[in-house]
């Protein structure tokens, strides 16, 4: 077989030589022209779907465009009205900000919390994986944004929960706090929502605790570590680099969060839970300013990306296997 | 000493599921509640178990609004969602094939295209899009939220491409050698090889494309086209309806798909966000 193998190999260039022979389909199956042929597809998309409207959101931003007028360039103005004359802007950034730094770790020490009791083998571990894992299958979806609308509302689950809870004791409280309509407690609810979609980081985290070598474990108990040192010496380090990875992907998520903002609380109490991406949408697709939202947008980008890479330069103090190189 | 472990195996058991149950109860009572009547929801709140167990909430619910069923609804974003799919995870394959089993010139700048093209959120694009879509006179169709997904997606090429790269190449020069195309090794050997992959792909991409919110607020503003996740927002909005049982169970309904797949298909949704890392 092998010796078969050598010889077509020689005789195929011999065979590519006689160029001017080839057929429209001898050419398009050459290798190179082929695989160039299969991501075509992937290319024509990138430029009409990404790369063009990209540049073109980058000129909006510097232009006034109501879409029924060509735009209007009016240069660097679209940034200077946002960081100098629009309160709602800086609200929102200010509230997405907090979402995101306060959802992300919450959800992620929850997560490696959870993978942690779960990783214990027993013969339900696979149902108890499902149960946990089920919040964050649907908690996207426009459903369970409307149910959590209705858990939170003064004559919602959660008070009168807490109602027959103390009913129980006796004690007849009337909870009928307005959860979203505080400017203290809304926002939670949504950081709540985030949190409660512990579960695909929970797999990922469980999925890396059983790449570490039992080993390491065994060692540890040989010389008589407590568990809890264990984890903190062994598991964790070895878990940064997924913890890492965890983190970039799901700041830039939370900077996007839009559906839950929006079916939930739609930014109020006094805009106290306006979204950046809500606000956006208002401004582009109600008002019509679109070369604001399109500055809005490049601003969102720029911030993601400085993020991003701070996070980047972090990670050698941190991150184990990275200190290294 | 063993009856101590067996002690602790049981609270292990008893914290583990009580705080299980704690986080599907919100689910939990939602599916419960679309089987009251709707006028004891709010009322019965702490219990789970309706008093008088009913379907009549489906039925007022499937109705709809303005004369338009849910079934419409459920079947625009079927059509939506299986196309779209569909769209996706071939033309995912196929990228993935050329960049895998190919050293053409570009190749380098393209992958790079795709890692960008995965980073980049939809948001910023979504304007320009839109007045694109527009230009072509797509605003109002389903085109948007379908066509952009048969050029292939970055998370999907990128997985499939990790799945190819494990499939011995010998398998390709043998058929080579038997007189197989470039693409007839795609078709004969390699997509059939790939298909847990794409199972994979294909779960998420419905998922996704069934939640999908924003693109079609955008988009859509007939009635009659509106998939379910935009429907059932309206269907909530105050004014057009108070009765909770009948959103209930429209919220119920929409979210049987998810569940199903998340039933059968569960071993193909752990091993994607496992291995890629692949959002819920």
């Amino acid at each position: 077989m092998k010796s078969d193998k050598k010889e077509v190999k020689k005789v195929s260039p011999q065979v590519s030589h006689r160029r001017a022979k080839l057929t429209l389909w001898q050419k398009l199956n050459r290798q190179s022209t082929a695989g160039f042929v299969c991501v075509f597809p992937f290319t024509f998309g990138f430029f009409a779907f990404t790369l063009i409207p990209v540049i073109m959101s980058l000129y909006y931003s510097f232009t006034i465009f109501d879409t029924l007028s060509a735009p209007k360039f009016i240069g660097l103005q679209n940034y200077i009205t946002l960081f100098s004359n629009d309160a709602r802007f800086l609200k929102s950034l200010g509230v997405t900000f907090f979402f995101t730094f306060t959802s992300v770790p919450l959800r992620l020490v929850f997560a490696l919390f959870v993978a942690m009791i779960l990783v214990k083998a027993t013969k339900i571990s696979a149902i108890y994986r499902a149960v946990y894992y089920l919040p964050s299958i649907i908690g996207g979806s426009v459903a369970v944004a409307i149910l959590w609308k209705r858990m939170f509302a003064t004559d919602g689950v959660l008070n009168t929960i807490l109602n027959s809870f103390f009913g129980l004791f006796g004690i007849d409280s009337s909870f009928d706090y307005a959860w979203l309509g505080s400017t203290n407690t809304a926002i939670w609810t949504l950081v709540i929502l985030a949190v409660w979609q512990f579960g695909s980081s929970m797999l990922i985290f469980l999925s890396a605790i059983k790449q570490i070598p039992t080993s390491y474990y065994e060692a540890a108990d040989v010389d008589g570590t407590s568990k809890y040192r264990q984890f903190f010496s062994i598991t964790l380090p070895l878990l940064t680099p997924t913890v890492f990875f965890n983190l970039i992907m799901q700041m830039i998520n939370g900077f996007l969060a839009f559906t839950q903002c929006y079916i939930i609380t739609q930014g109020k109490p006094l805009d106290s839970t306006l979204f950046y991406t809500v606000y956006m949408y208002e401004k582009s697709f109600k008002d019509y300013a679109m070369g604001y939202g399109s500055a809005m947008a490049w601003i969102m980008l720029i911030i993601i990306g400085v993020i991003t890479l701070l996070l980047f330069k972090t990670k050698k103090f941190w991150v184990v296997g990275e200190g290294e190189q | 000493m063993k009856k101590k472990k067996t002690i602790g195996r049981i609270i292990y058991h008893v914290l583990v599921s009580a705080f299980g149950f704690l986080m599907v109860y919100p689910l939990l009572w939602m599916v419960m509640s679309s089987f009251k009547e709707s006028n004891t929801i709010f009322r019965t709140a702490s219990s789970l178990i309706p008093e008088k167990f009913t379907f009549a909430n489906y039925a007022t619910g499937w109705r709809g609004f303005t004369g338009i069923t849910f079934a419409t609804f459920f079947k625009n974003s079927m059509v939506i969602s299986v196309i779209a799919t569909i769209g996706s995870v071939f033309s995912s394959a196929i990228v993935a094939y050329g960049f895998t089993r190919s050293k053409f010139k570009g190749r380098g700048f393209l992958f790079t295209c795709m890692l960008v093209s995965m980073m980049l959120p939809f948001q910023v694009i979504m304007i320009p899009q839109f007045i694109w879509f527009k230009q072509l006179g797509w605003v109002g169709t389903y085109l948007p939220l379908i066509a952009p997904y048969f050029f292939g997606q970055g998370f999907f090429i990128f997985m499939i491409m990790g799945f190819m790269e494990g499939i011995p190449t010998e398998l390709d020069e043998a058929a080579k050698i038997d007189g197989c195309s470039y693409y007839g090794i795609f078709g004969r050997i390699m997509l059939p090889l790939i298909v847990p992959s794409m199972v994979t792909a294909g779960i998420f991409s419905f998922m996704w494309r069934w939640d999908d919110f924003l693109a079609a607020l955008l988009y859509i503003s007939d009635p009659v086209k509106y998939p379910i996740s935009i429907a059932l927002k309206l269907f909530s909005d105050p004014g057009s309806t108070s009765d909770y049982g009948a959103m209930f169970a429209m919220a119920t309904v929409s979210i049987v798909p998810a569940v199903l797949i998340f039933i059968f298909f569960q071993k193909y949704l752990v091993d994607g966000i496992a291995n890629t890392g692949l959002k819920g």
